[in-house]
This record gives C-alpha cells, sequence and structure tokens, in this order.
C-alpha cells in the first residue's frame, strides 16, 4: 500500500516534470520567468543547491575514507552514492539553463583561466571522475560478495563484478582502501575548491554589491555541509534497513552534527546580514532589507528561519527518536533551497542605474521575478529523475551492504 | 552642407560652440539631415560581408577605404564633421584608433530617437535593448528637472564583463570595441550579471510577431510583421536572421538567440565608414561619436572637458562613454 502511494506520487511528478524538460527543449527559454536584469533564476539556485547537497554528501563520506571516523563507516558508501547522484542533477540543472545547450563542451576546449565558471565547470568535471573512482574501490568487494549470494540486484552486480566469484583477498581490500584513502583526500581539497568556487563565482562580481563578499565562499561551504549532511540523516533514518541499537545511535550522532551545522550556519547568516545592515546606510542596504521585508518576505522568514532553522533546531535538541531526527534533517535539507534563492535573487532585484526601470519596457526587463511553473517542472523533472537513479542504486547496488573487512566496510 | 570633395586639410577645425550652433541651428539641421542621408547611403553601397571581429578587419589595408573626403564648412553640422574625422580614423590601423563617445546630457531631449534607430539597425527582438534612455525627475513641483541619460554599452577600458566569460565569447578588439562572438557564446548569462551598467541583455528568443496578429487584420499585421524582422541585421559584418520555429529551437537555437547581446558601437557600421546609428538618428545632436586617440576628434575636446563625467567613475572600469553635464 505504502509502495503504490509512493510509486503513484513518482509518476506524477516524473510527469508533470517530464513535460517541463520537453518544454524546455523545445522552446527553450521562453517560457521561464527570469528576464535580463534578474538573468539568474531557479534554475542557478537549484544548480547551488544541489551541488551543495553533492559537496556535503561526499565530505561526510570522507569523514570516514580520510579521516577514519568509524561510526560513520556504514553509511559512507551511501553517501559517495548521493553525492553521485544529486551531482548529475546539478549538472542537468544548469545545462538546462544555459542558453546554448549544446555548446557547453567549449569550457573545455576554449579554456579561460580568469574566469571563475570555467574553474567551477573544470573542477567539477574533475570531481565526477574522482567520485566515479571511489565508487569504484568502495563498491567493489560488496559487489563481488553481493554477487556470489544472490538477493536484489542479483544481475547488476553479477554484471558488475565480470564473472568474479572469489571474494577479495585481505590484500586486495586493503589495497583499496589505499585508493580510497588518496581519492578522498585529494576529493576533500576538490570538493571544498569546488564548492567554495561556486560561492566566489558569486563573490567576484564586484558589480553586484550583496555577491561582493568575502563571506560568500563560506557560506555556501558551510551550506554543503548542512544541507548535505541533512539530507544524509534524512536518508538513513528512512531508508536504511537494518533499524538496530547502531543504526539509533549512528542516527543521534547525525542528528547533533546537523544540529551543529544549522547553527553555524546561523552565525554565519547573522554576519551576512547585520553588517552591511546595521547603521542602515550602503548600497546593500536596499537590496537586502528588500530580501527580509519585501514581497517575497516569506523565502527567508517561513521557508529557512521557521522551518529550516527553528523547527528543526526544537526538534532536534527536544527528541532523540530517529523518526523525528529524520523529518527535522528532511525539513533542513529541503528548505535550504530558500537560503539558495536568497543567495542569489535579492543582488540582482534592483537596477544598477536609477531609471532602468522605466527606460525601456518589456517583461524581461523587469527586476520583479518570479519563477515561472515551467521553472519548477524543470526542476521537478531532474528531482524525479534523481529519485529514480537514486531508487535503481539503492535496489541493486550494495550500498547499504555490511562487508565487515576494511574500513570501507563496517569493521567492528 | 557638407561638400563633397578632396580634402583641404587645412582649414581650421569647427567648435561646438553654444551661440554659434543656436544660431545656425536651422541651416544645420536641414544640412545635417541630407548629409546624413548621403553619406549613409554611400556607405550602404559598400557594406560587403566583412567580419569585423576580434581579428577581422578593419585596417587601412584589409579595410574599405574611407569614402570620401570632406570640406570643412564654416556652420557645418557636427555630423559632418564627425564623419570627416571617422575616414581620417579609418585610415589608420586598428590597434592605433580607440572609439569612444561623448553624450551631452544637456542637449538630450529624451525622444529615445537613439534607441529605436539602434533597435532597427540592430533588428532588436522584444525585450533586447542596446540604448535604452534613462529618465530621472529631479525635485519637487514646480521647481523639477528631468533628467535624460542614454545608456550605450560603456566599452570599458578594463570591461569586468569579459574576464568572468566561460570560453572566452567576448573581448576586447583593439580599438576597444567589447564584442560579443555569438558563434561561441554558451548563454550562461554571468557576463550580465558582471556589468556595472546592465548594457548586457539576453536574447530570449522574443519575436515581434508573437501574439501580435488578431482580428481580422491579423494575416495583414503578421505578414507585414514578418516582413520587417525576416531579413538578416549585420552585426559584426556578419548575416544574422532569426528563423521560424524548428523542432530543437529550444535546444540548439539560431543564434544570437540564446546569446548575450549588447552595443557593439555599430562595428559592422564603422567598418563601412559609417557613424553608429545612434549617431545619427540623434534628434538634439547630443552624441558624438570618434576616435579619442585622435587629439584633434571632437570626442577627445568634449571629453577632455570640465563637464566631462563618466558612470560610475569608482568602479575602475575606465568607460570610453563620457557624459557632459
Ligand atoms: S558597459 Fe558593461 S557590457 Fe559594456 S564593456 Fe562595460 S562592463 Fe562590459
Ligand atoms: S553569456 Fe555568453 S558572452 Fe556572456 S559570459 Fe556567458 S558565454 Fe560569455
Amino acid at each position: 500500500m505504502k509502495r503504490a502511494i509512493l510509486w503513484t506520487l513518482w509518476i506524477c511528478i516524473a510527469v508533470v516534470g517530464g513535460i517541463g524538460i520537453v518544454e524546455r527543449l523545445i522552446s527553450g527559454h521562453d517560457l521561464a520567468g527570469y528576464t535580463s536584469y534578474v538573468p539568474w533564476g531557479l534554475w542557478v539556485a537549484t544548480y547551488i543547491y544541489f551541488i551543495g547537497l553533492s559537496a556535503g554528501a561526499f565530505l561526510l563520506s570522507s569523514m570516514v575514507y580520510v579521516f577514519k571516523v568509524r561510526r560513520l563507516e556504514r553509511i559512507a558508501k551511501l553517501s559517495l552514492f548521493v553525492a553521485v547522484i544529486t551531482l548529475v542533477m546539478a549538472l542537468l540543472t544548469i545545462l538546462f539553463d544555459i542558453g546554448h545547450m549544446e555548446r557547453f563542451f567549449f569550457v573545455y576546449i576554449h579554456p579561460q583561466f580568469h574566469s571563475m565558471m570555467a574553474w567551477m565547470v573544470w573542477l567539477y568535471t574533475a570531481y565526477f571522475l574522482l567520485l566515479l573512482g571511489e565508487m569504484y574501490f568502495a563498491l567493489r568487494r560488496d559487489v563481488v560478495a553481493a554477487a556470489t549470494d544472490g538477493g536484489s540486484g542479483h544481475r547488476v552486480v553479477s554484471f558488475l563484478a565480470r564473472g568474479r566469484t572469489k571474494p577479495l583477498s585481505t590484500a586486495e581490500v586493503e589495497r583499496d582502501d589505499r585508493a580510497l584513502r588518496v581519492l578522498g583526500t585529494i576529493g576533500v581539497p576538490l570538493a571544498i575548491a569546488f564548492h567554495g568556487g561556486v560561492g566566489a563565482l558569486f563573490g567576484t562580481v564586484a558589480a553586484r554589491v550583496v555577491w561582493h563578499s568575502p563571506i560568500y565562499p563560506i557560506l555556501f561551504l558551510t551550506g554543503a555541509l548542512v544541507s548535505g549532511g541533512a539530507l544524509m540523516t534524512f536518508v538513513v533514518a528512512f531508508l536504511w534497513p537494518r533499524r538496530d541499537r547502531d543504526w539509533r545511535e549512528l542516527i543521534v550522532y547525525l542528528g547533533r552534527i546537523v544540529l551543529g551545522l544549522v547553527l553555524l550556519d546561523v552565525l554565519l547568516e547573522w554576519a551576512e546580514y547585520s553588517i552591511p545592515l546595521w547603521y542602515g546606510v550602503g548600497s546593500e542596504v536596499e537590496q537586502l532589507k528588500n530580501m527580509l521585508f519585501g514581497s517575497y518576505w516569506y523565502v527567508f522568514w517561513i521557508f529557512h528561519v521557521a522551518m529550516g532553522v527553528i523547527i528543526p533546531v526544537y526538534l532536534l535538541v527536544r527528541y532523540r527518536g530517529p523518526r523525528v531526527i529524520g523529518v527535522a534533517s528532511a525539513l533542513v535539507a529541503a528548505s535550504y533551497l530558500a537560503v539558495r534563492l536568497n543567495l542569489v535573487i535579492p543582488g540582482l532585484v534592483t537596477p544598477e542605474l536609477k531609471g532602468l526601470e522605466t527606460a525601456y519596457l518589456s517583461d524581461r526587463l523587469s527586476y520583479t521575478y518570479l519563477p515561472t511553473l515551467f521553472e519548477w517542472q524543470v526542476v521537478i523533472g531532474v528531482a524525479a529523475l534523481g529519485t529514480a537513479l537514486f531508487y535503481l542504486g539503492y535496489r541493486h547496488l550494495p550500498l547499504v551492504r555490511e562487508s565487515g573487512t576494511g574500513i570501507g566496510g563496517i569493521a567492528s | 552642407m557638407g561638400e563633397l570633395q578632396p580634402e583641404g586639410a587645412t582649414e581650421p577645425t569647427q567648435e561646438v560652440d553654444e551661440s554659434a550652433s543656436r544660431r545656425d541651428f536651422i541651416a544645420k539641421v536641414g544640412s545635417a539631415v541630407f548629409g546624413g542621408v548621403v553619406l549613409a547611403g554611400i556607405g550602404l553601397a559598400q557594406r560587403g560581408a566583412t567580419d569585423v571581429l576580434a581579428t577581422g578587419v578593419a585596417s587601412a589595408t584589409d579595410g574599405p577605404a574611407p569614402p570620401f573626403h570632406i570640406a570643412t564648412q564654416a556652420s557645418e553640422d557636427v555630423l559632418i564633421k564627425m564623419q570627416r574625422e571617422l575616414s581620417r580614423a579609418l585610415a589608420k590601423t586598428m590597434d592605433q584608433r580607440r572609439w569612444g563617445m561623448v553624450i551631452d546630457t544637456r542637449k538630450c531631449i529624451g525622444c529615445s530617437a537613439c534607441t529605436v534607430g539602434c533597435v532597427m539597425e540592430n533588428k532588436l527582438p522584444p525585450g533586447v535593448v542596446y540604448r535604452p534612455v534613462l529618465q530621472t525627475e529631479v525635485g519637487t513641483y514646480p521647481d523639477v528637472t528631468r533628467k535624460f541619460i542614454p545608456r550605450p554599452c560603456m566599452h570599458c577600458d578594463n570591461p569586468p564583463c569579459v574576464p568572468v566569460c566561460p570560453v572566452g565569447a567576448t573581448g576586447k578588439r583593439s580599438d576597444g570595441i567589447v564584442y560579443i562572438d555569438y558563434d561561441r557564446c554558451i548563454g550562461c548569462r554571468y557576463c550580465i550579471t558582471a556589468c556595472p551598467y546592465q548594457a548586457r541583455t539576453f536574447d530570449f528568443g522574443g519575436k515581434w510577431t508573437d501574439g501580435a496578429a488578431g482580428g481580422s487584420d491579423g494575416a495583414l499585421a503578421l505578414e507585414s510583421g514578418r516582413e520587417y524582422q525576416d531579413p538578416p541585421n549585420f552585426e559584426y559584418g556578419e548575416s544574422w536572421t532569426r528563423p521560424r520555429d524548428g523542432v530543437l529551437a529550444g535546444t540548439a537555437p539560431h543564434s544570437p538567440i540564446g546569446n548575450a547581446r549588447k552595443c557593439h558601437f555599430c562595428a559592422h557600421r564603422l567598418a563601412e565608414g559609417m557613424l553608429p546609428m545612434c549617431v545619427s538618428t540623434c534628434v538634439g545632436r547630443a552624441t558624438f561619436f570618434g576616435d579619442l586617440n585622435d587629439p584633434e576628434s571632437l570626442v577627445s575636446e568634449l571629453a577632455a572637458g570640465a563637464n566631462a563625467t563618466r558612470l560610475k567613475e569608482d568602479m575602475g572600469t575606465e568607460p570610453k562613454v563620457y557624459y557632459l553635464a
């Protein structure tokens, strides 16, 4: 019954989203609501949201592979996989956002070393390859084991094991662990660089006073940790197959981490807004006030402050139950899109020159922006695709299997 | 009026003198309109498919020869003078000239003839604009002034829009014009966010005929709309059309749809010896254009005046558009 409901839900969002994506391919940007004056909208915000989830989930896995935090061992593979899926979702979203999708590879064949955006693309390409490598070494032992003992997804793992039935020797497992450590060690600075780099992409733009702040890359990084950590907590709380005591403890532990990160994020946000706003003079004041008290005040106060901070913090402080922690984390993870929107849009909604707003009238020369249904559809379509990919992996790959050898499995 | 004869070269240059110009106003308007038409016509006749991007044209050798020499006249229109200066500048190599613009806000009457001229010249679709005229009101009744500030691309000498581009689709030519390569641009819109003057707009693919036709005259309206819309424009010396929707028009649109666009000082007209369209159509004779490297040029003189300012000077973008206030 529950399954049927979930399937129906998924089919609904897949259809709604699929239509959006097809429309995007046929009509381009025609149906999108952003303008030449607010040139980046929901898709860019969603992109940095997804990519933040990816970086966050990845850094969580690195806690195991690089920093050997034993308590997180059992979810390291799953975190890696979530990092791959959310990265794919991010790349798809930003692909749909550019005007000429067919030219995306120009970023590789016409390298521009001064462009933050070019760096971002190269870095996440490297990150993508690295993730695939880590997946290989992290899953190899379990793929082989799963291929021999059958069970769900048998055909997929057998294919991946390429006929190998002999379990990996200790030496092989150790070699894989070493490879994981090396890749993870490269991956940590890489993830910091590319996600900090996404923040720098905005922060380096001197023309946009709200963006042009050294705190932007830092905010992006803490954002990645908060949202990615919360997403993983939610996933483990609701999808982990073995609800034993270890699992319970793990959830409580993850809940603590999320709580700490949310509070750290609040501190940085306080710095971000209070400094430019305090005396009420300066060029950012109007834009920030607009964000806090303008017509889209609810994005900040309801979606972010209430749903993303107050309620989850209350739940996380008050309760120990895995489900409550899972729900609180889901709230943090989902509502983080509001934070991402507020990083992108408020910097764009006031004219750079007085009078521009009325100088030449057109829908595309407007300073007000509300994502259109079509834009949401595309995002929903990407989310549906991501969910499907995750489900396939979850079902067919030994992501939650605990092999009991090496740091990739649980070694208790 | 400006006579078409070999340049005598030694006559003293004509100053833009307020009182003198007022006295000769009528005569000048007449001469300039006529002169402008003649010059534009000659330029048009010479129009070829020259590529005027970074590496292309328009040095003295491979560009078209300056159309003709124009002798100075006692009370000639500034357009004639600028046309003569343009010929002089085009005789130099590309890297020896530095195009610049001066806009006299006291002369601007806020008619938007430059905006419209530009829209026509470059066949700008709805929502794309290169030179809007900002109108602001200062003071309260009865002491009110309306201020008009035409805002082309500033062709910054230190353009923040250029280094952000991830694919090198936008850059500064050796004559100072900041261009966009429509065949390279991926439409990421990063440069649009980076311009402090919001001089760049995105071509969403809108058409003037979109939803335009209705009622009994609908078909006719659509037809005449297309007559305007379908012929190409010639930005950067290439021919750009906007084909009607194909199946994958949204995935791989026909450039410049899906690209960032902005003012290019009419580089394609300059290459043919013509002044930018907004300069030609400026009713108030408020827009001056020429070679800032030429100390004798009108723009050099005006830009050096005490009343010359630039927008957002403090950003360090070094605009090549000056305003007289
Ligand atoms: S005005 Fe804007 S678009 Fe033009 S060169 Fe300067 S920064 Fe670039
Ligand atoms: S929109 Fe085009 S020109 Fe502008 S930064 Fe992106 S690729 Fe470069």
